[in-house]
C-alpha cells in the first residue's frame, strides 16, 4: 500500500513537506477496485477545482497541495488512509472516503483526531452523526425522493401510485423506505406494493397486476439493469403510465436499454449535465477541456465540495499551530454558502446519536427531470 | 387480467422449458448434471448479439450464428470434459464440479472481454409488434417463443421415440455398455447429444435475451437455479417432463404474483417444488428404476 501511495504522489508530483506556505489536502478516495468508477471521477472533479484556485491566486496567496490516496472502496484501508494523512502528512483536512460503508468505518478516526472529514459521495442515513467534524455535501435520497415526488404530482396530477422495487439489494430497499415515507408524508394512496429479485428477466406477471389496481403511476426502486426492462416490458403491456424512479434509474443508460420506450420517467438528482446555470456551464466546458468527456455527479459535487473548503480557507489567519488551524477550519465551514455547478448550497447540522448538534448534511434545490425522446428535460 | 396472466405464465413457461430442454437432454443421456449450462445459455445470447451489431444480419441468421458457436462450445465441452472424464472413469460428482468450473471461467472471460453491464439488441431487429385481443396484449415474440418451445420438444420427442438415433440414444442411456455391444457407436453419439443439447441452450439464449432485451455476462444464473427446479419437477433426463415442469414453474410464480404477493414468488414456486419431490421423488415423469433419455 505504501507503493502505491507514493506511486501516486510521483504520478501527480506532489511531495510532502516542500514549502510551507502550502495548505495541505487529504483526498482518501476508492481510485481502484469496484468502487474506483466513483472515485476517479471525484478525483477529476478535485483536481479541476483545485487547479482553476491555483490560477487565480489560490488561498490569499498560499497554494494548495492535494495529498491523493486510494482508499480502495474498502473500510479497513480507509482507515489506514485516513490515519496516514492524518499523522504522517499532517493535512488540514481530509476530503472522502467514497463509499458511506467506509466513511462509517473511517469518520470516527478524523472526529478523534479533530480534523474536518469532508464526504462529497456519502449519502447514506447517520453519516454525519457521527461528530461535529463530519461534513457532506452530498444530497441523499431522504431529500431528493419527496421533492421528485412533490413535483410529479404537480405536473401530472397524480394521486394514488403502485409501488414496484428490488426487495433483495440495500441500496433500492432503502429507497423504497425513503419513498414509503415520502408517499405518507404527501398523503399519496398506494394501490399495491411488487417486489422483484435481482437477475430477474420477466416482469410482466407484476405489471399486469399493477395495471389492474388503476394506479396514476408507478413508483420504481430499482438499478438501471432491472429498471429498464421493467419500462420496456410495461410499454409492451400497454402500460402508459409515468415512472417516478429512485437515484437508480438516474442514469444515461437508461436511453441505450430502454431506448424508446424510456419516455416519462420522472427523477431527481442534485445535479444535471443539462442545468443551464452559467457556474455549471463553465463547469462542464472545463471538464470537458480537460479530460474529453462529460462529466457526472460526483465530479461535479467534488468540484463544488473544494470551492465550498476553499471558501472557508480565505477566512482563516494561519497560526504555526496545526491543530489551531484545523480547529478554526471547522469553525468556519458551516456559514459557507456557494453556488456552484450544483446549484445554491449551504449546510444544515444534523444531530448525533446522542441528540446532541453533530455533523454538517447538504441543503440543496433537487433537479426534478422528466425523460423525453431519449433525454433529461429539467422541470421547475 | 387473469388472461394476460395466463397469457404471461405460458410465455414465461415457454422460456423455462426451452432452457431446461437441452439440460435434462445432457443428464438423460450422459448422466452429467451440466452446471455450464447457464454459460452455453450466456454464449448463445452474446453470440447473436455480435453478429447482429458487427455484421449486421438480421435475426434468423443471428440465431443460426449463435447455434453455430454453441454447439462448437459443446463439441469442446465433450472433448475437454465430459469424454476424458468418461475415459477415466471419473465418479459422478467430477463431470458436475467441473462444469462449474467452466461456466466461472467462461463469464469472467466474457465479463472482462464485453464488460459486465447489459447489452441489448438495436431496436429494428425486433419484433415489437402486439397482438391485442379484448384487454390482452400478446408480443409476437412471446407467441414465437411459446411455438419454439413445443416444436422444438415435439421434434426431440419424435426423434427419440420413432427414430433409430432415438433407439440408440434410449439404448446409451440405459447403459453404455451394453449400447456399445450392439454396434452403438457410443463416444459419437455422446458428443452429438453435447452438441445438440447446447445448441438448444443457446438458441434459448438468444430467444430469452431477445423476449428481456437484455444480455449480461450472468444472465444464465438465476435460468440454471430456475432450468434445475424445472428439471426436478419433470422428472431428470424427460424430455416431456421439461415441457410439463417448465410451465408449472411459469404458472406457479404468474399465479403466486396475481394472488398472493411478489414477495413470496419464490417460496411459493420453490414450496411447489418441495411438494411434488414429496409426494413423487422422481418427478412427475420420473421412475426411479427407468431412466428415458
Amino acid at each position: 500500500m505504501r507503493c502505491r501511495a507514493l506511486l501516486f504522489i510521483l504520478v501527480f508530483g506532489v511531495l510532502p513537506n516542500t514549502a510551507a506556505a502550502q495548505i495541505k489536502i487529504g483526498i482518501a478516495e476508492a481510485l481502484t477496485g469496484n468502487a474506483s468508477q466513483y472515485g476517479v471521477a471525484i478525483r477529476k472533479g478535485f483536481e479541476l477545482a483545485a487547479g482553476e484556485i491555483a490560477s487565480s491566486g489560490g488561498i490569499n496567496g498560499q497554494k494548495l497541495e492535494l495529498v491523493i490516496e486510494d482508499e480502495q472502496g474498502k473500510k479497513e484501508e480507509a482507515i489506514n488512509v485516513f490515519k496516514k494523512l492524518i499523522f504522517q502528512d499532517k493535512v488540514l483536512l481530509l476530503f472522502g472516503p467514497t463509499l458511506s460503508n467506509s466513511a462509517q468505518a473511517a469518520d470516527p478516526v478524523a472526529q478523534a483526531a479533530k480534523v474536518v472529514v469532508f464526504g462529497t459521495s456519502n449519502t447514506a442515513d447517520g453519516i454525519t452523526s457521527i461528530g461535529n467534524y463530519v461534513f457532506r455535501n452530498s444530497v441523499t435520497e431522504a431529500d431528493i425522493l419527496p421533492a421528485t415526488l412533490k413535483v410529479a404530482a404537480q405536473k401530472t396530477g397524480l394521486s394514488k401510485v403502485a409501488v414496484l422495487y428490488g426487495n433483495d439489494d440495500i441500496f433500492t430497499r432503502s429507497s423504497y423506505d425513503n419513498f414509503k415515507k415520502a408517499l405518507q408524508d404527501l398523503k399519496i394512496g398506494v394501490t399495491t406494493t411488487e417486489t422483484f429479485a435481482k437477475g430477474d428477466v420477466d416482469f410482466k406477471p407484476q405489471l399486469t397486476k399493477i395495471k389492474g389496481t388503476n394506479p396514476d403511476a408507478i413508483v420504481l426502486s430499482a438499478l438501471v439493469a432491472e429498471g429498464a426492462p421493467i419500462m420496456v416490458q410495461a410499454r409492451q403491456l400497454g402500460i402508459t403510465l409515468p415512472f417516478v424512479g429512485g437515484n437508480g434509474m438516474n442514469s444515461p443508460r437508461v436511453f441505450e436499454l430502454a431506448r424508446d420506450h424510456s419516455d416519462n420517467l420522472w427523477v431527481g438528482s442534485p445535479w444535471s449535465v443539462e442545468s443551464s446555470a452559467p457556474e455549471n456551464k463553465r463547469f462542464v466546458a472545463a471538464y470537458q477541456k480537460a479530460h474529453g468527456a462529460l462529466p457526472d455527479q460526483f465530479a461535479a459535487q467534488a468540484y463544488d465540495a473544494m470551492y465550498i473548503a476553499a471558501q472557508a480557507m480565505r477566512k482563516l489567519k494561519f497560526a504555526a499551530n496545526l491543530d489551531a488551524d484545523r480547529r478554526a477550519l471547522r469553525d468556519a465551514l458551516p456559514a459557507v454558502q456557494w453556488s456552484g455547478a450544483t446549484g445554491p448550497f449551504k449546510f444544515r447540522q444534523a444531530t448525533g446519536r446522542d441528540g446532541k448538534p453533530a455533523g454538517y448534511d447538504a441543503v440543496q434545490t433537487a433537479i426534478v427531470m422528466v425523460t423525453k425522446r431519449n433525454q433529461y428535460v429539467i422541470q421547475k | 387480467m387473469l388472461a394476460q396472466q395466463i397469457i404471461n405464465g405460458l410465455s414465461l413457461g415457454g422460456v423455462y422449458a426451452l432452457f431446461a430442454l437441452g439440460f435434462t437432454l445432457v443428464f438423460g443421456v450422459l448422466n452429467v448434471i451440466n452446471l455450464a449450462h447457464g454459460a452455453i445459455f450466456m454464449i448463445g445470447a452474446y453470440a447473436a448479439l455480435h453478429a447482429v451489431l458487427v455484421f449486421h444480419v438480421s435475426l434468423l441468421p443471428a440465431i443460426f450464428v449463435a447455434a453455430l458457436v454453441t454447439g462448437g462450445a459443446g463439441w469442446i465441452l465433450d472433448k475437454l470434459i465430459f469424454a476424458p472424464l468418461r475415459a477415466s472413469r471419473a465418479p459422478h460428482l467430477a463431470p458436475m464440479i467441473a462444469t462449474i468450473g467452466v461456466s466461472i471461467c467462461v463469464t469472467s472471460l466474457i465479463e472482462g472481454y464485453f464488460g459486465s453491464e447489459n447489452l441489448r439488441f438495436p431496436l429494428d431487429t425486433l419484433p415489437s409488434s402486439t397482438l391485442t385481443l379484448a384487454s390482452v396484449q400478446v408480443n409476437w415474440l412471446d407467441v414465437k417463443i411459446i411455438v419454439l418451445a413445443l416444436l422444438l420438444m415435439g421434434g426431440m420427442l419424435w426423434v427419440i421415440r420413432h427414430s433409430s438415433t432415438g433407439r440408440a440414444l434410449r439404448a446409451l442411456a440405459e447403459s453404455p455398455k451394453a449400447a456399445a455391444l450392439l454396434g452403438v457407436n457410443v463416444g459419437g453419439l455422446f458428443l452429438a447429444t453435447s452438441v445438440i443439447a447446447s445448441i438448444l441452450g443457446g438458441v434459448s439464449g438468444v430467444l430469452i435475451a431477445l423476449y428481456t432485451n437484455s444480455v449480461f455476462p450472468h444472465m444464465g444464473q438465476p435460468m440454471l437455479h430456475k432450468g434445475i427446479a424445472v428439471v426436478i419437477i419433470g422428472g431428470m433426463g424427460d424430455v416431456r417432463g421439461a415441457l410439463i415442469g417448465g410451465f408449472f414453474l411459469g404458472f406457479a410464480e404468474v399465479l403466486t404474483i396475481a394472488y398472493i404477493g411478489s414477495n413470496m414468488r419464490d417460496a411459493v414456486a420453490f414450496g411447489l417444488l418441495f411438494s411434488v419431490l414429496l409426494l413423487r421423488p422422481a418427478g412427475l415423469f420420473g421412475q426411479a428404476p427407468q431412466r428415458r433419455a
